[in-house]
């Protein structure tokens, strides 16, 4: 891991953590950003962690970009000091894989694709090695994710499987963006996973649609009572595949406001994920069904 | 204190300065693509500068006045018509309750700002009135205005009808328009070929311009330093593991259209950008029509800093002129 600091304009300094992505890359990343919040430097009026990189906008007549990027270097060795522990909470996201809406989306923008023949599924599955879909659906929901960055557009959590690098699943974004993506569908791109918080363009591939509201401007969802946008950085996420008659009756209870989703509060440490990735994910797991 | 909407024009929306502090949760700070052209509006009309305002693309609304204002109308220049009578652009002139503001064909520039004495007094979103349609953030209901929608209005300062911008400070793009771009975040990811004609090509603006980011084309492709993807990032060589992007950071997805996202940006995303365009030239692209030719111009620090105070001097003089 080597970090690279670079100017984004005269407002903007971006700091690549670490060109690949990983979770100690996110981890320093993270960590950088807090250390950046504890620090209170003058003229920063934005911090944004990304998967492997973050971001902070400031304001150059109150500081120099000069001066911004000496501040942010001094505390490179503080977060890398910083303990990669972490308090948060495992969320169940039920999944309707392989859906109406998203395939007639990705079928409407069939030409901007690598396989303009198949489904986004289909191809997902065949580059990673998979003989069905079906496995390859298998091996999207069986381990938990971990949301490594928040944004794009309002709220849309990015999350980074918690499995070895061989098992991680890779896909390459549409060749050129779509103009169009369904609310709530499951997206994927690079090695990530994606929830779009809104209907929109986009550019990773569609695997399916969850009937869970994850951003709500108006407040009026039973648990966006208090905040519009639901995902933050650090949360963990299980998939739980539904039929068609299950995401009717989960979006029936998100209309008649009686949706709660499954949430449980567990511990994540990165050198004991690391140790036993297995008995990691078994024990985050465990904390859903108990809760 | 309102006024009723007839006809929205093609999309309208109410904008302040926006709303800074989301841009880490997705939600970007929005606010007038040309920041100059709405302070200098709500500075003509007796307002604070970061007032809402109207924002007109291309065409204007038709408005009919329920009390008497002062109204004036900055940035992109169309006849403007209070009734039969014509009205200039960059002044103040009064309207009374019962007539009706509407406007001519466009002329230059892309985006015409209406600030009203008062201000657009819809309810606050996040700080901000600032309208953001993706997030149904802001603006009336979220939403660009329509037909039949009453605008409130806030309590109106004192202004003077008649005051103008002097016309040397209306600077709007020139052409060929110049957007000044510092190089930095992915530049190493393509050929010193590519830099450099990257700055040769005349490109121009395509149809997909909008608030979010605009897009420009009919310049070379760009050829990739050759290198094995990053794990994460994605197999083709414009794709990097996904991170933030800089407002006026310019995308180029396959190394073929240049997209430079503006005050309603995605936050972040799987695209290499190649620099930024510095904060001075920001609002000049708010006033670019698709089809108009553009050239990228390279600068260092030094000069996007210089560009940042001229610009700042630019509205003291304006705020100067109105006192």
């Amino acid at each position: 891991m080597k970090t690279r600091y670079s100017f984004g304009g005269d407002e903007h300094i971006f700091v690549e953590v670490d060109e690949e992505m990983s979770l100690d890359a996110f981890f320093k990343s993270l960590s950088m950003t807090n250390a950046v919040r504890d620090s209170n430097i003058e003229g920063v009026t934005e911090i944004c962690p990304a998967n492997a990189s973050f971001q902070i906008k400031f304001d150059p007549d109150q500081i120099h970009p000069n001066d911004m990027l000496a501040e942010l270097k001094k505390l490179e060795s503080t977060a890398e000091a910083a303990e990669k522990r972490m308090t948060t909470r495992i969320i169940e996201v039920p999944v309707y894989y392989n859906d109406p809406w998203t395939h007639e989306t990705l079928m409407r923008f069939r030409e901007r694709h690598q396989d303009p023949d198949g489904t986004d599924l289909e191809y997902a599955a065949r580059i990673n090695g998979f003989d069905t879909v079906d496995q390859f659906i298998e091996a999207h929901h069986a381990n938990p994710w971990f949301v490594s960055m928040v944004g794009f557009v309002s709220g849309l959590p990015f999350l980074y499987q918690l499995v070895e690098r061989e098992r991680q699943l890779q896909v390459p974004k549409y060749l050129r963006p779509r103009t169009d993506t369904p609310k709530l569908t499951v997206g994927y791109g690079g090695c990530f996973s994606c929830i779009y918080s809104v209907r929109g363009a986009g550019g990773y591939q569609m695997f399916g649609i969850t009937p869970m509201p994850i951003f709500d401007p108006e407040q009026k969802t039973s648990y966006l009572k208090d905040f519009m946008v639901f995902f933050k950085p650090g949360d963990i996420v299980k998939w739980n595949p539904i039929d068609r008659a299950e995401y009717d009756r989960i979006l029936k209870e998100v209309e008649a406001g009686t949706y709660e989703p499954k949430i449980a509060e567990v511990e994540f440490d990165l050198d004991a994920f690391n140790k036993d990735i297995e008995g990691t994910n078994a024990k985050l797991k465990e904390a859903l069904n108990v809760c | 204190m309102s006024v009723k909407v007839i006809k929205p024009g093609l999309l309208t929306t109410v904008q302040d300065l926006g709303r800074p502090g989301y841009f880490h949760l997705g939600i970007p700070m929005g606010g007038a693509m040309d920041r100059l052209a709405l302070r200098a509006g709500n500075m003509l009309v007796g307002n604070d500068e970061g007032a809402a305002a109207l924002e007109a693309v291309f065409m204007g609304p038709e408005l009919a006045f329920e009390a008497d204002a002062v109204v004036a109308v900055t940035g992109a220049e169309m006849p403007i018509f209070v009734d039969d009578e014509e009205q200039q652009g960059w002044t103040a002139f009064e309207i009374k309750a019962g007539q009706v503001l509407s406007f001519g064909f466009l002329k230059s520039g892309a985006r015409a700002y209406i600030a009203i004495s008062g201000g657009i007094d819809t309810p606050p979103a996040l700080g901000s009135r600032s309208t953001y349609a993706i997030g149904a953030l802001g603006g009336v209901n979220g939403r660009a205005i329509a037909a039949e929608d009453v605008l409130p209005l806030g309590q109106a300062g004192t202004s003077k009808t008649g005051a103008t911008v002097p016309p040397e400070l209306r600077r709007g793009p020139g052409s060929p328009a110049e957007l000044r771009v510092l190089p930095g975040l992915y530049w190493h990811r393509i050929t010193e070929a590519a830099q450099e004609h990257f700055f040769e090509d005349d490109w121009t603006v395509a149809p997909e311009a909008d608030r979010m980011g605009y897009r420009f084309r009919n310049g070379r492709p760009l050829e990739f330093v050759e290198r094995e993807q990053p794990f994460g990032a994605g197999s083709d060589p414009s794709n990097i593991v996904d991170g933030c992007y800089p407002y006026g950071s310019v995308q180029v997805p396959g190394g073929t259209e240049p997209i430079v996202l503006h005050r309603d940006a995605v936050s972040g995303g799987g695209y290499f950008m190649i620099g930024t365009v510095i904060s001075a030239d920001m609002d000049l692209i708010g006033q670019l029509q698709p089809h108009v030719p553009v050239k990228f111009v390279k600068v260092d620090m030094d000069t996007a800093l210089d560009a940042r105070h001229e610009r700042a001097a630019q509205i003291d003089a304006i705020r100067a002129a109105l006192r």
